[in-house]
């Protein structure tokens, strides 16, 4: 590229910034070949008009054009879809479980179960715990082979709290809160 | 090289590397890719800042800087600069652009045929010889799409005009576009 005109001279060159469609995280103009175009439409008419105007505009008539030609991809595409859509349906479903486990007589142990669905990392979460409330906390493997976090002292209430502070994704009637009283028999 | 590709898995270990090493893969980058980089490689790599290398499954390693992907490499390889990388410094690399109807294709992981570089819609205002770096742009797109590697030089492209004339390394919503680098 060293002969074109654009090409980066010894000067300081910026970097630019390219926008990405929040949904699908592609550069929106290639949106349309991601399989979630009409999610990614929304999201960008909601976030940048103009870009928005600019993009759509003028794909409209392609977009027929091209979707008239091929009933198969387009099925296929919808398939896709579909697929993610209800990926994002079982994602908003599962639950997260914060538990109380008596250890002995008045020290007790919370677990949580489930967060790993929303994308969190549990190793972060489980450090985020420890410091917010100064105890031990750490992934362990339940005997489902499930991995969950274990964090020492009864902090269900506060976890509840942070989790939702922390992870917005997480919906609020998602989060159980189960008291188990006599573990182990 | 990273249509399946997971992080969590495929990652076997992660260090920060000497500061020896450091200057080694910055001379390297450095050599490789010359006048593109040479005004803003204290941009992307700044000579002080810690940088992590990830090595993976089947030799890839991967450059991380700040929690991002910098360049990955294959062996002893080239270094690709990743897509969002580029996308920061589009001048980078060289670039061909490919037609309208190729775009799925390469967006699916596949190689790009000489035919898709030669139509109407493709251009190739450059020539570079055969096993060079280039990114891939798009017919009526702005942005980068791919990342490959030419399997002939520009000249044979046009020339032949069959077969495989760039072979994609890294394209947009492969599993390393998506990847996200937390350490």
């Amino acid at each position: 590229m060293a002969d074109s005109p654009d090409a980066p001279s010894n000067e300081h060159v910026k970097p630019r910034e390219v926008p990405y469609c929040g949904f699908c995280s592609l550069p929106p103009e290639y949106c349309e070949f991601g399989p979630t175009l009409d999610k990614c439409k929304q999201w960008l008419s909601r976030n940048d008009k103009v870009l928005y105007s600019i993009l759509y505009n003028t794909l409209e008539d392609h977009l027929a054009a091209t979707s008239l030609g091929e009933p198969e991809e387009d099925k296929k595409k919808a398939k896709e879809a579909a697929k993610i859509e209800k990926q994002m349906q079982k994602k908003m479903q599962s639950k997260v479980l914060i538990k109380r486990i008596e250890r002995t007589k008045r020290k007790c142990v919370t677990s949580v179960f489930g967060l790993e669905n929303f994308d969190v990392d549990l190793k972060k979460a489980a450090k985020l715990f420890a410091n917010k409330f100064a105890c031990g906390s750490s992934v362990t493997k339940n005997n489902q082979g499930n991995d969950e976090i274990v964090v020492q002292g009864d902090v269900s209430d506060e976890i509840f709290d942070l989790i939702l502070e922390h992870w917005p994704i997480v919906p609020e009637d998602n989060i159980d809160l189960i008291e188990d009283k006599k573990k182990g028999k | 090289m990273f249509k399946k590709f997971n992080i969590k898995e495929d990652v076997t270990g992660h260090t920060q590397v000497k500061s020896s090493v450091q200057r080694a893969i910055r001379a390297k980058i450095l050599e490789q890719y010359k006048e593109g980089i040479e005004g803003i490689i204290d941009d992307v790599m700044p000579k002080k800042a810690p940088l992590i290398l990830m090595k993976c499954h089947e030799h890839i390693n991967l450059i991380v800087m700040n929690n991002e992907v910098l360049f990955f490499n294959h062996f002893d390889g080239h270094y690709y600069p990743t897509l969002k990388l580029l996308h920061k410094y589009p001048n980078m690399l060289p670039r061909l652009q490919v037609d309208r109807g190729a775009i799925k294709f390469v967006m699916a992981g596949a190689n790009i045929m000489c035919p898709g570089l030669t139509s109407k819609g493709a251009r190739m205002d450059v020539s570079v010889p055969a096993d060079s770096v280039v990114a891939i742009t798009a017919e009526g797109k702005n942005e980068i799409l791919a990342v490959g590697t030419t399997k002939m030089s520009t000249d044979d492209i046009k020339r032949i005009n069959k077969n495989i004339g760039v072979e994609t390394v890294h394209y947009l919503n492969d599993c390393l576009w998506k990847t996200v680098v937390d350490l």
